[in-house]
Parts: C-alpha cells; structure tokens; sequence
C-alpha cells in the first residue's frame, strides 16, 4: 500500500541528491562521451532543468528521434489537413500537431478558415464526440511510439464496441528499436551509448534490447523524466562505458520491467501489426511501423477518405532530420531562432513540445553551447 | 508527448468496452482509461499519459532508488558541487 502522500515527482528532484549525483559522474568520468536520451520529453527535462549545464563538459547529450510529432512524416500531415477539409468531417488531435507545418498550411489555419479541428487530451475522447456526432465523421490523427499505441488501441476498441461507423484514425505510429538499429548502423553514428526512453519502455519492457546492446556494444540505460532519473541514467551509462560494459541497465524500475505491460502489448497486437514506414527527415526504416490490421480496416481513414494527389514540399534550410538522428544540433540550423520560431516554424521540432529545437529556442540551449559546452 | 504524469486511482468505474477510473493528480481529478492495470486497486499510484494508464507506480522500487541515490550523495556531500543553477 502506498503511503497516503508520497510525491513522486518532488522526491526524485531533490537538489542536494541532484548535487551528489553530479559529483558522482564527475569522479567516474574520464573522457568525452556521446549519449542519445531517444526521448524528445527527455530533451526538453534536461533543457528545462538545466542539466546540460551542471554535467562535466565530457558529456554530450544528443538528442534522438523520440517525437512523434517530429517523425510523422510530410505526406501523412498532408493528408490529415485534405481530410480536415472534408464537409463532414471533425479532425481531432493532440494539440501539438496543429501548428506543425505541412507543406502549404497547417491545422490552425485551416481551423481558422472554418474546418471543424478539435484539439483532444485522449483518442478517448474523440470516441466521445464521434458518439455525440453521429452525423459526423470523426478521426483522430493517431500519432506516437508505444506509449501512445495502446491508447490508440483501446479508441478503436470502444468504437467497436459502441459499434460506431463514424470513427476512424488516420495512422501514423513508430517503434523505437528499429529506429536505434537506423542510429547505430548508419555510417555517421555518433552515439556511444542510449538513455532509453522510460515511457515507451513501460508499455513494452526492455528485453528487447539486450540484442542491440549486445550487437553494437553500446550501453542500454531505461531512464525517467525527472532531474535525478536523468542524472542516474547518465551516471550509469558513464559507469558502463568506463568500465567497458555493453548492459542494459533499468534505472526507473519504479515505473518499467523487463516484460513491461502485457495487458497493453496484448492491446496493441489485437488492433495493429508491424509495417514499413517513413520517418520524416530520415526515411523509411523497416518494419518501423505499427498499421491498422486487416480485420480494423473499417476505421482506417485512408481507406475512408480518398484524398490522394498529394505532393509534398519540404524546406529546404530545415535540417530536422539530421537532428532527430543527432548528426546536428538544433543552432547549428541557419533557420534557427531567425527564419525559424515557434511562431513561425518551418519544421516540426520547432513546434512540438518534445521537439528539440523548440527546447533550445525556448530554454537557451543556445546560450549554454556558446559557453563552450 | 511520452509524458507521464504520477497519479493516484480514487475510484474505478466500468464504461462500455474500456475500464476507467478517477485519478487524484495532487488536487486535480481526471477520468482516465485503466484497461491496462487490471490489477489495479483504488488507492494505488498510476502513471497516465494521453488518459490512459501505462503501469501501476511501486513505492517500494521508487524508495529503494532514493535511498541508493542518498548513499552516492552522501558520500559525495564534502566535493560541494555547486548546483545553485537548477
Ligand atoms: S530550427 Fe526550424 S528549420 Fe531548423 S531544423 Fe529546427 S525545425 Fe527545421
């Protein structure tokens, strides 16, 4: 039984424990190290805490591909801002996807214009409104990495089961291990080492990656959200790679198990099976994708909607895609912070609340590289 | 958009097709979808992330990690690392 008022959240970001970790990493480490923390969540904790200032100069984070707004590749935003256009249709979705750019407008706008775009905390929810709208058609834009698949899931099994005809998901969902096989196997990888993204691994456990770790000797640490789970994650992985070892390691076991939730995998493989997708900026990585099964093809909405023609334009200044790999840094865009603002954003990580290049427009990430970080 | 936020299970209710609860986040309560917790009791810490709850939060493993963290900084309390930026 859990003690009537434990806060979770104030206790793992204790200053002092934070200070003694600190001090731990600086006596382990004894070189430069490269790290990629996969989560964009994780990017923005460690921005918004100031963490990469307090760590030795030796560590360098790098920031990995976990933002699912960020990934969604260009033709699927396309195609939900066709389908957002429909007479008859309520678009719904995470509120981070509305100022995403596509390659002529963006879900604000076309809001703005009169199209019926509903910004929703849950495909729960737009269950709900898809029951009160029976005249409706209503799709969710079901974006997101294990963490979100399940909820996905469980919409279109409520749909089902409150047999609805008027819902469907436009889908657009990504795993992480074979998005860390793209990492390590491309010929420019940099990163020594993963902090490996707590949520996701909630859902689906880590005894996946034993075999990545194994096979491309790099430190696998499961790591939290809060100041001292990163701190510990990163005090971990540099103990590894000091000593030598390739392990994975669990350092938010208060959340994760090696087997993670079977329950919520059981979910995902009722509704979604394994598929080819595109990662925008970075390209197709196989058998990345999560797609709707055969026997869920009612609530798919691209077989409901037939808005093809689509025909993608990118910017050509925006480098996301080298940064969601870590090759770059979100300054070392020429867009950055002039062409480029959350205001006006050109890419996806200038916008999404897990996107790399907003966490250094917004927390000065700027500022701590020209100290000579 | 993988963010988590710890909560506490005051109530569970069925709802057709998916099983829902009540969670207390420090004050603010919001309906949320427990279908993955089965084992899941009023009372218990759960982690919700987009209204959905991804795994039952254990007290004893948060403690554990705590008390080990306490240990490294303990011993490292002399070297004063200057934190005062957080
Ligand atoms: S700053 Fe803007 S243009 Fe540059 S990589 Fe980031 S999102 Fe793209």
């Amino acid at each position: 039984m859990i003690h009537q008022n434990f806060d979770f959240s104030r206790s793992f970001r204790n200053p002092q424990l934070v200070q003694g970790v600190v001090a731990e990493i600086k006596k382990t480490i004894s070189r430069p190290w490269t790290l990629m923390e996969i989560c964009g969540g994780q990017t923005h904790a460690i921005m918004q805490y100031g963490l990469d200032q307090i760590l030795p100069a030796e560590v360098e984070l790098v920031h990995g591909p976990g933002c699912p707004v960020c990934v969604t590749p260009l033709d699927q935003i396309d195609r939900a801002h066709a389908i957002a256009q429909l007479p008859n249709v309520i678009f719904c979705s995470f509120g981070d996807m509305l100022r995403v750019p596509g390659s002529t407008t963006d879900l604000f706008m076309l809001r703005a214009q009169g199209a019926q775009v509903r910004i929703v905390y849950s495909p729960l929810d737009a269950v709900k409104i898809a029951q009160e709208n029976p005249d409706k058609d209503v799709v969710f834009f079901a974006i997101g990495f294990e963490t979100t698949v399940p909820v996905n899931a469980a919409s279109v099994l409520q749909a089902k089961a409150l047999g609805l005809k008027n819902y469907s998901i436009l889908v657009s969902q990504v795993t992480v291990p074979p998005a860390m096989h793209a990492i390590l196997g491309s010929p420019a990888n940099r990163v020594q080492a993963f902090l490996a993204a707590g949520h996701v691994c909630a859902v689906m456990g880590f005894w996946q990656y034993h075999t990545i770790a194994s096979q491309y000797k790099v430190p696998i640490v499961i790591t939290g959200f809060e100041p001292l789970d990163l701190l510990q994650g990163i005090l971990k992985t540099i103990q590894q790679l000091e000593g030598g070892k390739f392990i994975v390691e669990n350092a938010y076991s208060r959340i994760v198990s090696e087997q993670g939730n079977i329950t919520a995998q059981q979910m995902i493989s009722q509704v979604f099976e394994p598929c080819d997708r595109n990662w925008r900026g970075i390209g197709l990585i196989p058998m990345s994708g999560l797609g709707l099964k055969s026997e869920f093809a009612q609530y798919n909405a691209e077989n409901r909607f037939q808005v093809d023609h689509i025909q993608t334009q990118e910017p050509e200044i925006c480098i996301a895609g080298e940064i969601l790999q870590g090759l770059s840094k979100p300054h070392q865009c020429l867009a950055f912070g002039t062409l480029c603002t959350p205001d006006h954003p050109l890419g996806a990580p200038m916008v999404s609340s897990e996107g790399a290049c907003a966490a250094y427009y917004r927390f000065g990430g700027l500022n701590a590289e020209e100290l000579g970080k | 958009m993988c963010l988590g936020i710890p909560g506490k299970i005051i109530e569970i209710n069925e709802s057709i097709g998916v099983k829902m609860a009540k969670i207390d986040f420090g004050g603010v309560i919001r309906e949320a979808c427990i279908e993955a917790i089965p084992e899941a009791e009023i009372g218990d810490y759960t982690i919700i992330h987009a209204g959905f709850a991804l795994s039952i939060l254990s007290e004893a493993e948060a403690l554990d990690t705590l008390s080990l963290l306490e240990e490294i900084s303990d011993f490292n309390s002399e070297l004063n690392i200057d934190t005062s930026e957080l």
